[in-house]
């Protein structure tokens, strides 16, 4: 959000508004909470930021002028997450990019078929990812984001939005088979 | 292991992100590299897992429901500009302060036959006006017995006139004077070299005792009801003789 944007958002909305903002944004409201709660991983207070990023939106819509609606909100909301995240988790932002990736064999498909066919544990592992590995996956995977909207959405360069998934795949890959024991071996 | 496009391009060419030319390449490569198509095939497992166990999860009706009314109530609404809370409030006390100055600014002597309350500021205006050369009495006399039946014909009710002379309030005279678009009887009295203006009309409303006095611009009034008459004695003599002369009235 632009500058120009914040100071548009002190304009008060009115009825015409309101429509634009129910056909535009409101339908991307799953979306929006989607997010929120992987990114928070707790449904609680993913309504309370969903419902304030939605608020934020509706402040900042005039500056919106047309486009990807829902990469539009997903943005906010994801801001609105990590003002949260700041505020009431700080520890977790801390885990970020820095591992040195060392090259990791992929398991093999078998043993990602039996780690992810439970549901739980399927949770369990996305939600050890730092945020920042996870909220590509969830964007990519269960919104069926493009790379354009991807970067768009968590303002990372286009050209590096390849490589962000492949690492956070492989996160994923490690996090599902390390706490399989049976697939701790094949992972060494 | 030593593969770079199992670490990049595969995942681009995974998620349909390549070009026509760049899909093509990787497609060739995939023939010759087990290693690329062994990852190939487990992200395309974990992809129909993640897909599988469902792990979209929608907003709550409940929320949807709250994001609405918060909508609404941060829209303007086509009738009136929507104005913050505490604004609305901050409108509803200057109202308030500014009715009830008005209403302690200006005592209304109410009468419920009259169409709308006597003012104060009438009653001043009629006094300081009775005060200009030639218009004081239409009827002057000291004789009680002259002024009231004057006002006999010229009014609607006969008012009750009384020379209080010996109580150092002489009757001067009468006059008929127009209060709020009504007639009254104005009462002349007089105490030393002032006078008293008692301006006197029919009500209906229950008696009351000689009120509280009234003061503004150096003047003062007295204000009650008896017996269907409504009473306002008013001058620039002190509060003590005017309510003296109320009470010779009143009794």
């Amino acid at each position: 959000m632009s500058g120009s944007d914040q100071g548009r958002g002190s304009d008060v909305l009115d009825a015409q508004d309101r429509q634009r903002f129910e056909q535009l944004v409101l339908p991307h409201l799953d979306a929006a909470f989607n997010l929120a709660r992987w990114l928070l991983r707790s449904r609680a207070d993913s309504e309370d930021v969903a419902q304030e990023a939605m608020l934020r939106a509706y402040r900042f819509f005039r500056g919106f002028h047309g486009g990807d609606a829902r990469a539009w909100l997903l943005q906010i909301v994801r801001n609105t997450c990590y003002t949260w995240l700041e505020k009431n988790r700080p520890v977790e932002l801390m885990t970020e990019f820095d591992e040195e990736l060392h090259p990791q064999p992929s398991a093999s498909p078998e043993a990602l078929a039996i780690a992810g066919d439970n549901r739980e544990h399927l949770t369990r592992a996305l939600e050890t990812l730092p945020p920042r590995f996870r909220e590509v996956l969830i964007l990519r995977e269960l919104e069926g984001c493009s790379y354009k909207e991807i970067a768009a959405i968590t303002a990372i360069p286009i050209g590096t939005v390849m490589s962000a998934l492949a690492r956070a795949r492989q996160r994923l890959h490690r996090a599902l088979t390390a706490s399989t024991p049976q697939e701790t071996s094949r992972e060494l | 292991m030593s593969c770079d496009f199992t670490r990049t391009v595969l995942h681009g060419y995974l998620d349909g992100e390549l070009d026509a030319a760049r899909a093509g390449e990787f497609e060739r490569h995939l023939e010759n590299c087990r290693e690329c198509a062994n990852a190939l095939g487990a992200e395309e497992s974990l992809r129909a897992s993640l897909r599988r166990v469902s792990l979209y999860e929608q907003a709550p009706v409940a929320l949807r429901k709250k994001i609405r009314v918060a909508l609404d109530a941060a829209t303007a609404s086509p009738a009136a500009i929507r104005l913050p809370a505490w604004r609305w409030l901050a409108v509803a006390a200057a109202i308030l302060l500014v009715a009830s100055i008005s209403w302690f600014a200006v005592p209304r002597f109410r009468d419920s036959s009259v169409s709308s309350p006597v003012t104060a500021a009438e009653i001043i205006d009629a006094h300081i006006r009775s005060l200009l050369p030639g218009h004081l009495t239409d009827v002057a006399s000291t004789d009680q017995h002259t002024v009231k039946p004057w006002f006999d014909g010229k009014l609607a009710f006969i008012p009750p006139v009384k020379d209080f002379a010996d109580d150092g309030f002489p009757l001067i005279g009468g006059r008929l004077d127009v209060l709020n678009g009504q007639n009254v009887a104005a009462l002349v009295y007089g105490r030393r070299k002032h006078v008293i203006n008692v301006f006197v009309w029919p009500t209906k409303e229950p008696d009351t005792p000689i009120h509280p006095p009234g003061a503004r611009q150096g003047y003062q009034w007295r204000h009650w009801r008896h017996q269907g008459m409504e009473f306002c004695a008013i001058s620039d003599v002190s509060d003590s003789d005017l309510y003296e002369l109320a009470q010779l009235i009143y009794q």
